[in-house]
């Protein structure tokens, strides 16, 4: 699928992360976390949000009065950290599934996580109301899509035993499927849920504290830095399942490992922001279509552009009809998909 | 499916909306959204074409308010059976049927020869027309007062006009005394009114939202309110208003209260909470437009009073 011509010193050269690009992307997340900070529906200064960050490093008294202050640092500043870990392990989740089953469609959700997810939130919501404010329902939500990417894998695999992407997808699909039966059957039979439910899948960040950050900073820590040393090896996968046998990698191993990390970071993605959909899709396309085709450039690029991007959502959604807010999906994918048609006619698509 | 109440339906419907926005990027979900509102009709003629019974004897309400209504007429004996969410009153037959997600045929069972709905959800008005029932929606009144020509038209309907003409005699009478037992200060109080604890909220453009009007409130949702009565606050605008009162109207269905609530992210500057002027109210009687709705407005009378002598 790539070009005939057999790549020259410059080509070569290109396929990894080039550094004007790594800049670029740091200083889009840079502005990005500022911007967080400082927009949001009640005028605060930035001069002076820049004091009270000074002042609380230092252990001085904040410039700002109690409530201003209370919105920065306990409002603004979660949203920003949890929107910062969430974009990321979604864009780079979504790159992963992307290149290890060559399927420019993947994206975090793909082997069942969301409706895994939904599944385990429903079940806390309709069995164990009292609990559905408590750590109950983060955690149910992680581990329905555990379990439900999990059973995925065991059926794929049972029906090939090569790990063969085709299978899994559709053991994915299949589990996924049942997964939403389980869901609507609970909502219909207790329908009083449906709004809790609604509720937790639309959830976005604006619920965000830092306790959920601290609460899903380990998981999504460790799943993105797999991910990362993984780069080299997507690129392996991407030529095709024998070529990367015939390269000598574990094509099997490498798959799981690589859905593994993809699901426990996405699972905790889900598990404290719902679902947002179209990050896992746009980003590692744009900077595929912008930057290069080598997962070396796209995986960590996607890391600081998909934190960045879902940290500017959330402000969108937070200020575009302000004080009204929007469920931050629907801000990604309308903000996201007409600049994603530009980048897409602007370039040249190349097959994975 | 979901629930009765018009303000829940609504916020429902939004949540709805946005659901299938969301869910339609992400995979083939399809959430049938609630039919549109039909206009009011005039009193003595039904919803749907058929005519109204003289006296009927087996009436079925699928909305929550309209039972409310029908009890509080003395039409209470002529019902042979009410929606899940019918809470109130709690002698009223209950059953499974629902209002949001009807299912004709199981309506049709009860032989009923009026059924009452708030919404025509699934054109049950015309589904229930071929089986020659007749049908009176009585829908969210925009209005506080909107509520009384319901009970009055459902009155009339039910044979019951003159006990009606006394419920609304009686409710009208208690209102006023409840404006006049506050002082409406000036500047006004704020409030924010709750409805889940993702901070959808009401405006004043609803019968829930001139309770706060008629007692000299000011909302703090309707700055948010542009093109729609049921707005989505943000938690950084609910604690830049600082507003004075805080009503929950999600202690059932979503389990808040004081404590959840102190307990938010910055949720503790706000003058309501330090103040523990935070109203917890039972989400069935606060959003059903029925005569119980006077005891919402007398609790949010009583919170204005007490931070007024404080």
């Amino acid at each position: 699928m790539q070009a005939a011509i057999p790549p020259g010193p410059e080509e070569v050269r290109s396929r990894g992360l080039p550094p004007l690009w790594a800049l670029g992307a740091l200083c889009f997340l840079i502005a990005a976390v500022l911007v967080g900070l400082t927009v949001g529906p009640t005028h605060i200064s930035p001069w002076m949000i820049a004091r009270s960050a000074f002042a609380h490093l230092f252990g001085l008294r904040s410039p700002l009065s109690q409530q201003d202050d209370a919105i920065v640092w306990q409002i603004r500043a979660p949203a920003v950290a949890l929107g910062g870990l969430v974009g990321m392990m979604l864009a780079v989740a979504g790159a992963s599934y992307q290149g290890t089953f060559r399927n420019p469609l993947a994206d975090p959700y793909l082997l069942g996580v969301s409706e895994g997810a939904g599944a385990g939130a429903t079940i806390v919501i309709a069995f164990f109301p009292a609990a559905a404010g408590t750590e109950l329902l983060p955690l149910a939500a992680f581990i329905g899509g555990l379990v439900a990417v999990a059973l995925a894998y065991l059926l794929g695999n049972s029906v090939a035993r090569t790990g063969g992407a085709g299978a899994l997808i559709l053991a994915g699909v299949t589990i996924a499927a049942f997964m939403t039966a389980i869901q609507t059957f609970l909502q219909q039979r207790q329908s009083d849920t449906l709004q809790q439910v609604y509720a937790w899948i639309l959830g976005g960040l604006s619920g965000a504290t830092w306790h959920a950050v601290l609460l899903v900073l380990p998981w999504i820590a460790i799943s993105a830095t797999v991910l990362i040393a993984h780069r080299r090896i997507l690129d392996v996968l991407s030529v095709g399942e024998e070529e990367a046998g015939s390269l000598g990698v574990d094509v099997r191993r490498a798959r799981v490992l690589i859905v593994v990390a993809a699901t426990v970071g996405t699972s905790a993605a889900v598990a404290v922001s719902g679902l947002i959909g179209f990050v896992g899709i746009i980003v590692p396309h744009t900077i595929r279509l912008l930057v290069s085709s080598s997962y070396r450039a796209i995986v960590p690029l996607s890391l600081l552009v998909g934190a960045g991007f879902l940290i500017l959502t959330n402000v969108l959604a937070e200020t575009v009809l302000s004080p009204e807010t929007l469920p931050i999906g629907v801000v990604t994918a309308f903000f996201g998909a007409p600049f994603f048609a530009i980048v897409l006619r602007r370039t040249r698509w190349v097959g994975l | 499916m979901i629930t009765i109440h018009a303000r829940h339906k609504r916020r429902a419907q939004a949540l709805l909306a946005a659901a299938v926005a969301l869910l339609t990027t992400l995979a083939g979900v399809h959430v049938a959204a609630g039919a549109p509102r039909t206009a009011r009709r005039p009193a003595r003629a039904s919803s749907n074409g058929v005519p109204l019974p003289a006296d009927p004897t087996r009436i079925v309400s699928l909305s929550g308010s309209s039972t409310q209504d029908l009890f509080a007429d003395g039409a209470g004996k002529q019902v042979v059976a009410v929606d899940e969410y019918s809470t109130y009153p709690k002698n009223a037959p209950r059953t499974k049927l629902s209002g949001f997600d009807p299912n004709v045929e199981a309506i049709a069972k009860y032989k009923p020869d009026l059924v009452v709905i708030s919404d025509n959800v699934d054109n049950l008005e015309q589904h229930l027309a071929a089986l020659h029932i007749a049908v009176l929606v009585e829908p969210a009144p925009p209005t506080f007062n909107g509520i009384y020509p319901q009970l009055l038209a459902l009155g009339q309907a039910t044979g019951h006009a003159a006990q009606a003409a006394a419920a609304v005699t009686g409710m009208k009478r208690e209102v006023a005394s409840l404006v006049a037992s506050v002082k409406q200060e000036k500047p006004p109080l704020t409030v924010y009114d709750e409805l889940d604890q993702t901070y959808y909220s009401v405006s004043s453009e609803t019968f829930i939202g001139q309770v706060f009007t008629m007692l000299g409130l000011k909302n703090i949702a309707d700055a948010a309110a542009k093109g729609t009565t049921y707005p989505q606050l943000s938690s950084e605008y609910i604690v830049a208003s600082n507003p004075d009162l805080i009503v929950l109207s999600d202690t059932l269905c979503c389990g808040q209260s004081y404590k959840t609530v102190a307990a938010r992210p910055g949720w503790s500057t706000i003058a309501a909470v330090k103040n523990h002027d935070v109203l917890t109210v039972n989400d069935t009687i606060a959003s059903q437009w029925g005569p119980l709705f006077v005891d919402f407005f007398k609790q949010v009378a009583g919170a204005v009073r007490k931070i007024e002598h404080r």
